[in-house]
C-alpha cells in the first residue's frame, strides 16, 4: 500500500497525543500538510498554531520541553530547519531539550512548488548541529517505529518525511530504526539509501538483478546517531558503495558514509542525490526520473560504474 | 522587603558584576548594571525562587533574553544563596558552569540558555502555555532589551502570547536607549515600545525601571491583570551606578582595568 511519510506521521502522532498526556502537538500553520490536524481532531486542548512564524514556533516548543512537555513541532522541513535553524541550535540542542522537529514535504518530491519550498539541505542542516538525532524513515512503518522510539528518548530530534505517497518497503513495524537495515543482501555492491531513495534502490536492485548483479540494499533511517559498527561491517564486506538520497550530494548521507570510510574502512563510494544544484517545479515521479533518483536513474548510474 | 535593604542588595549585586567582568577581562558591564534594580526586586521579592527549589520547575520562572547581561543573572543568584560568592570569580572560565552567555542545563537558577538575541520570549511565552495547560499558577518572568526589540522574533512571541492570553507572563523590557553601534535610534528606531506591544495586544506599564516603588507596583498591576501578557517598559541607564559607565555605549562589552574597577567598586560602595 502507498503512503506519504507525513500522512503516516499525522496518524501516528494522532494515536501518541492520545496514550500520553504530556505530548503537545505545535504546527505554523501548516496543520492540514503536515497532517498534524489529526493530532488536532484527537486532543485539541494540546495543539498550539503558531501562525506564520516557525522561530517563533521552535522559541515556543523549547518553552514546552523546559516545562516538561514533549512538544512535537511540524512545518515543512524547509522552514523548521532552514528559517529556523538557530533557534533549533540555540534554544532546543544546546539546552538539550526534548524537542520533536518533524519537517514534511523534503527534497525535490515536495515537487510543483519548486526550489523555495524544495529543502535538499535539512539532513546536513540538522546533523551538523551537536546533540541533534536525525531520522528519516522511508515508508509508513518505519515512520510509526520512528515515532514509537523518538517518543521515548529525550532528545532534540529531527525527522524528515516526505509530501508524496510512497510504497511499502516493511511489512511490520517491529524495526529497530537505530540500525543500518539490510534489505537485501548482495554480493561485493552495496548501496546505502535513506528516504524515498530506498524504494528506488530496490527497484535498481530488481533490475541489476535481471543481468545478475547482486546488490545489498541499506536503508539508513538513523542519520545520527548512525549505527556505525553496522555500516563499518557493510563496507568491509563489499568492494563498490553507493549512496542515495534526495538530498544534495553535500553533507547528507553521501557525506556521512564518507566520513566513516575514510576514518574506520576506505572504499570507493559513488555519492547519489541532487548534484549541488538547484531543481525546478514538476510532478515529483518526474523530478525522480529527470535527477535520475528513481529505480531507473539509480540503476542506470550503478551501471554505470561497473 | 524594604527598599533600603533592597539598595543595599543591589549595590552588593553591581558590585559583583564588576567583579565578574573585571576578573574575565571581558562580559558586559553596561546592561548588567542598568538591569540590576529590576533583577533584585524580582528575585529577592516578586519570584518565589529559593536556593532548595532552584533546579525544580516548579515555581516561578525567569528567562534572561538578553542573555549577555549574565553576570547581573549569576549576581543576583548569588544574592539568593543559589551560587556560591566565589564562584562568580569563575566567569567565562575554562571548566566554569557560568558560562559567558547562561546555561541552564550548567547553572542552578537558570531557567533558559540564551545569548543569541530575540529568542527568550518565544521560549517564556511556551513556558507560559505549558503553566496553563498544567494548571499551575506560577508566572513567568521575561527580561528583553530594547536593542533586543528589533529582531523580528520578539513580535513573533508578542503576537502568540497575546493570542494564547499568556496572563501569567510578564515581560520586562529593558529600556537604556543604547546598543552596540549607537542610540537606538540613531541605529534603527525601535521605540516607541511602549506602542509597539500595546499594538499587540498586551498590557503595557511604563515605570522607572531603578524606582522600587513604581517596579514594585507595576510587577503587582501585572499579576492582576487578566487575559493579556503584560510588558513591563522599563526606562533604565546603562551602566547605572557606576560614574564612568552611565549613558555611554563604550562599557556595553567592555571590561574594567584594575584602575577603573577600583573607582566603580568605590562608587558603588554601600
Amino acid at each position: 500500500m502507498a503512503k506519504a511519510t507525513r500522512q503516516a506521521y499525522g496518524e501516528k502522532l494522532g494515536e501518541l497525543v492520545v496514550e500520553n498526556p504530556k505530548i503537545v502537538v505545535l504546527d505554523a500553520d501548516l496543520a492540514n500538510a503536515t497532517k498534524t490536524n489529526i493530532a488536532q481532531k484527537a486532543a485539541p486542548d494540546r495543539f498550539f498554531d503558531l501562525g506564520i512564524a516557525e522561530a517563533d514556533m521552535i522559541g515556543h516548543a523549547a518553552g514546552f520541553a523546559a516545562s516538561g512537555y514533549i512538544p512535537f513541532a511540524s512545518s515543512f522541513a524547509m522552514f523548521c530547519t532552514g528559517r529556523a535553524w538557530e533557534q533549533v541550535r540555540n534554544s532546543v540542542a544546546y539546552p538539550h531539550l526534548n524537542v520533536k522537529i518533524c519537517g514534511t514535504h523534503a527534497g525535490i518530491t515536495v515537487g510543483e512548488d519548486g526550489v523555495s519550498h524544495q529543502a535538499i539541505e535539512d539532513i546536513a542542516l540538522m546533523r551538523v548541529i551537536p546533540e541533534m538525532e536525525v531520522y528519516v524513515p522511508c515508508d509508513e512503518k518505519e515512520t510509526r517505529a520512528v515515532l514509537d522510539y523518538i517518543v521515548k528518548t529525550k532528545k532534540p530530534t529531527y525527522v524528515r518525511l516526505g509530501r508524496a505517497s510512497v510504497e511499502d518497503v516493511y511489512e511490520s513495524e517491529e524495526i529497530d530504526v537505530t540500525k543500518a537495515n539490510i534489505l537485501r543482501k548482495g554480493s561485493n555492491i552495496a548501496i546505502f539509501a535513506t528516504g524515498v531513495c530506498v524504494q528506488s534502490a530496490l527497484e535498481a536492485a530488481d533490475k541489476l538483478k535481471e543481468e545478475d548483479i547482486d546488490l545489498t540494499v541499506v536503508d539508513i533511517c538513523a542519520i545520527k546517531p548512525c549505527d556505525e559498527e553496522g555500516i563499518v561491517k557493510i563496507l568491509e564486506d563489499h568492494e563498490l558503495i553507493f549512496t542515495a538520497e534526495e538530498h544534495n550530494i553535500v553533507a547528507g548521507l553521501g557525506g556521512l558514509i564518507a566520513e566513516i570510510s575514510t576514518s574506520r574502512c576506505p572504499r570507493r563510494i559513488v555519492r547519489i542525490g541532487v548534484n549541488d544544484q538547484f531543481a525546478e517545479s514538476g510532478n515529483y515521479k518526474a523530478l525522480m526520473k529527470k535527477y535520475m533518483l528513481d529505480g531507473d536513474g539509480l540503476y542506470k548510474k550503478i551501471r554505470s560504474e561497473l | 522587603m524594604n527598599n533600603s535593604e533592597l539598595e543595599l542588595h543591589a549595590r552588593n549585586i553591581r558590585r559583583n558584576i564588576i567583579r565578574q567582568v573585571s576578573n574575565a577581562k571581558c562580559g558586559h558591564p553596561g546592561g548588567s548594571l542598568g538591569a540590576a534594580d529590576i533583577l533584585t526586586l524580582l528575585f529577592l521579592e516578586i519570584m518565589d525562587i529559593t536556593a532548595e527549589n532552584a533546579n525544580s520547575i516548579n515555581r516561578d520562572r525567569f528567562v534572561l533574553s538578553k542573555g549577555h547581561t549574565s553576570p547581573l543573572l549569576y549576581a543576583v543568584l548569588a544574592e539568593k544563596g543559589i551560587l556560591p560568592d566565589e564562584e562568580l570569580l569563575t566567569f567565562r572560565m575554562i571548566n566554569s558552569r557560568l558560562q559567558g552567555h547562561p546555561n541552564m542545563n550548567y547553572t542552578p537558577g537558570v531557567d533558559m540558555s540564551t545569548g543569541s538575541l530575540g529568542q527568550g520570549l518565544a521560549a517564556a511565552d511556551g513556558m507560559a502555555i505549558a503553566n496553563k495547560l498544567s494548571g499551575n499558577n506560577h508566572r513567568i518572568y521575561c527580561l528583553v532589551g530594547d536593542g533586543e526589540s528589533e529582531e523580528g522574533e520578539i513580535w513573533e512571541a508578542a503576537m502568540a502570547a497575546a493570542h494564547y492570553k499568556s496572563d501569567n507572563l510578564c515581560a520586562i523590557i529593558d529600556v537604556n536607549g543604547l546598543q552596540i553601534d549607537g542610540t537606538t535610534d540613531e541605529v534603527i528606531g525601535p521605540n516607541p515600545l511602549d506602542e509597539k506591544f500595546k499594538a499587540f495586544g498586551w498590557h503595557v506599564i511604563n515605570v522607572d525601571g531603578h524606582n522600587f516603588d513604581e517596579l514594585r507596583a507595576a510587577f503587582k498591576e501585572a499579576a492582576e491583570t487578566k487575559g493579556k501578557p503584560t510588558a513591563i517598559v522599563a526606562k533604565t541607564i546603562k551602566g547605572k551606578g557606576v560614574s564612568f559607565m552611565e549613558n555611554n555605549v563604550a562599557w556595553h562589552g567592555t571590561a574594567p582595568n584594575e584602575e577603573q574597577t577600583a573607582i566603580a567598586l568605590k562608587d558603588l560602595e554601600a
